[in-house]
């Protein structure tokens, strides 16, 4: 009984510890939205506007009201999820990014069990092998990822892999002739084109994904693998593993078996947080791959300047980046029996 | 007694300020792992290159001259011409100013920034410490690229906000980290005593703890300086940063794409210059964690 008042109020407390945050970050947003330079109202009627119309629509965006009032205005429409609409492609805001985001999931995706399946093995390799030429090479090959410049790397994959040697495909999702071929269902393209039995497509699919996820998985497998070192090495140094060994147990059994079972959880957890980091590196490989994804969608707006557009990709970048921090949280309570 | 008369007293030496030999011993334990001694190396070579920029140069950057665009590299054009037959090269090399600039600028600004609202949350915990780091967790809960970009948006594509809004978004792990090594001294001794011959808050916070955090943030600083050089090429290849004519290596690989199907030379050596420093300081950061773990010292 008192454990779970504990329990109760662990989960209170952190209720309202997201609920602070996110109000954080729609203050942030707002305050963002307010020192911009481009005047709102000039982007909604043009430049041609009478005086009339301008303060017709002044009054409307509710310019004309104190700073508070305007946020309370923010966030009700944030609370009804009304973000407005986008100055370039004339639609809602949100129905816009619902259109994009699958299209960057499906790389993130990709990307992320590239990075996650190279980025482990290489962690665990490297603490046995600590400070063994081993371990000092995964160490280069690791920092090397995270050192890049990813659009840089990039343009020279897209030259050398797709320009020079032709093994894969070029920029976008899909080759043009395909394009509208595949009813969209879920707007992932992997899984409308296997729905709809269209393998021609599903390939030419792959072969455009899996240039633009293998970068960005091999620059997520640096924090993997260093991690996932740093978590091994723990392991190794404590007494259960000697003991192991002692009993007779191969080196291969009680290094994957014992040490590595030991750090699933917290992997797990390190996982989810590469994951959204991995956003930052779509926002600038999208744009090089001209993968019609989210990234694309925020900086094409935001170079001519519509906020709308902007403020909301950012809030929910921030919303996204929150969410996968409580997930990990929670993984980390269901799989960890210490923390029950 | 009569045992401790026959220790001799120590002579006394002349010796070097404490700081200077610490300073030493880090660069000597740095320079015996290669890896760390590029990431020196780099370093170096860019301070230097930035300082005698005029000097190494070839061409004046600017220099336009349409006769000679897209020239591949040769003896006269080392790292060939651009689309307006700027010589690439001493492009480089001034665009390593700007680098510098915005690396320094960010330092100059992070790191006492970070260590003041760190130190000022774990020191008087409670109340100040649970507002300050919500702030910083509003702030960490965008990937800094995203951050960055929303500050530019706001402000208006230019050089100086890109390093305002580096600054803004580069600060708080610096202040996590502050506050979380000020909490494993707070209880300390040495601290209490302090306080009981009556020392302020802010002389403690300033003469006592502050002095321990450098270690740690000066790893996590140079480690970030990486992040921080991406981010600005990022910002500079998305046309938010540096803007065109100036030398900067992030804006010069955008400006140079349209051409790099037949001019590979264009993109080719500002991205390996991007990488370079950034490796540099990735590898330093990774040797200095080494050089200043208690555990490691004490195995030399």
């Amino acid at each position: 009984m008192r454990l779970d008042r504990r329990r109760l109020n662990g989960i209170a407390e952190q209720g309202v510890s997201i609920f602070v945050t996110l109000f954080g970050l729609l203050i942030l947003t707002f305050v963002i939205g307010r020192i911009m330079p481009v005047d709102p109202v000039r982007a909604i009627v043009g430049e041609d506007a009478t005086r009339e119309v301008y303060e017709n629509v002044y009054r409307q965006l509710g310019l004309d009201k104190p700073m508070w009032q305007q946020f309370l205005l923010y966030l009700r429409d944030v609370v009804t999820l009304d973000f407005g609409t986008s100055i370039r492609t004339g639609q809602p805001v949100l129905q816009d990014i619902a259109r994009v985001l699958p299209a960057t999931i499906e790389l993130a995706t990709f990307a992320i069990l590239i990075g996650a399946g190279l980025g482990t093995p290489l962690g665990v390799i490297a603490a046995v092998n600590k400070d063994r030429w081993p371990d000092q090479l995964i160490r280069v090959i690791s920092l090397m990822g995270h050192s890049m410049p990813i659009f840089w790397t990039g343009m020279i994959a897209l030259l050398v892999f797709y320009a020079n040697l032709g093994w894969v495909g070029g920029s976008g999702r899909m080759s043009q002739f395909y394009i509208g071929l595949v009813p969209e269902r879920t707007n992932f393209l992997l899984i409308d084109s296997a729905l709809a039995g269209e393998w021609e497509v599903f390939r030419s699919a792959i072969n455009h994904i899996i240039l633009p996820a293998a970068l960005l998985g091999y620059s997520s497998s640096a924090y993997i693998t260093r991690m996932t070192r740093s978590f091994m090495l723990d392991q190794l140094g404590q007494e259960y593993v000697t003991t192991a060994r002692v009993k007779g147990l191969s080196r291969r059994q009680t290094v994957w078996r014992h040490a590595f079972g030991n750090i699933r959880v917290q992997l797990v957890t390190i996982v989810a947080l590469a994951y959204g980091a991995l956003l930052e590196g779509a926002v600038l490989i999208e744009t090089v791959f001209a993968w019609p994804g989210f990234g694309q969608y925020l900086t094409s707006n935001l170079l001519i300047g519509d906020m709308n557009a902007v403020m909301t990709c950012v809030l929910i970048v921030g919303v996204i980046f929150i969410g996968l921090n409580i997930l990990s949280d929670i993984l980390y309570r269901v799989f960890d029996p210490r923390t029950r | 007694m009569s045992m401790t008369r026959d220790i001799p007293a120590p002579v006394p030496r002349r010796r070097m300020p404490q700081s200077l030999i610490a300073a030493r011993n880090i660069v000597a334990f740095l320079t015996r792992s290669p890896t760390s001694l590029f990431g020196l190396v780099v370093l170096a070579l860019l301070i230097l290159v930035a300082l005698f920029a005029p000097l190494i140069a070839t061409h004046d950057p600017y220099a336009q001259n349409l006769q000679a665009t897209l020239q591949p590299p040769s003896g006269t054009h080392l790292f060939g011409t651009d689309e307006l037959g700027r010589d690439i090269f001493s492009r480089l090399v001034h665009g390593s100013r700007i680098t510098l600039t915005i690396i320094s600028l960010v330092t100059v600004v992070v790191g006492p920034l970070g260590l003041f609202f760190g130190t000022v949350a774990g020191y008087f915990g409670g109340k100040v410490d649970t507002v300050l780091m919500r702030i910083t967790d509003i702030f960490l809960s965008f990937p800094s690229l995203i951050l960055s970009l929303a500050f530019v948006a706001a402000l208006g594509p230019s050089l100086n906000n890109a390093i305002i809004a580096i600054a803004l978004t580069a600060w708080p792990p610096i202040a996590r980290l502050a506050r979380a090594e000020t909490l494993t001294f707070r209880q300390a001794d040495y601290i209490a005593a302090a306080r009981l011959q009556g020392a302020s808050s802010a002389r403690i916070i300033w003469k006592s703890i502050v002095p321990m955090c450098l270690p740690s943030v000066t790893i996590r600083l140079t480690l970030n300086m990486a992040t921080v050089i991406l981010t600005a090429a990022g910002l500079g290849f998305l046309g938010l940063g540096a803007q065109p004519p100036l030398p900067e290596w992030g804006a010069m690989i955008a400006t140079g794409r349209r051409y790099m199907i037949d001019s590979w030379w264009l993109v080719t050596f500002p991205g390996i210059a991007i990488l370079c420093v950034s490796l540099a300081f990735n590898l330093l950061g990774d040797g200095l964690r080494d050089a200043l773990d208690p555990k490691q010292m004490n195995k030399r």
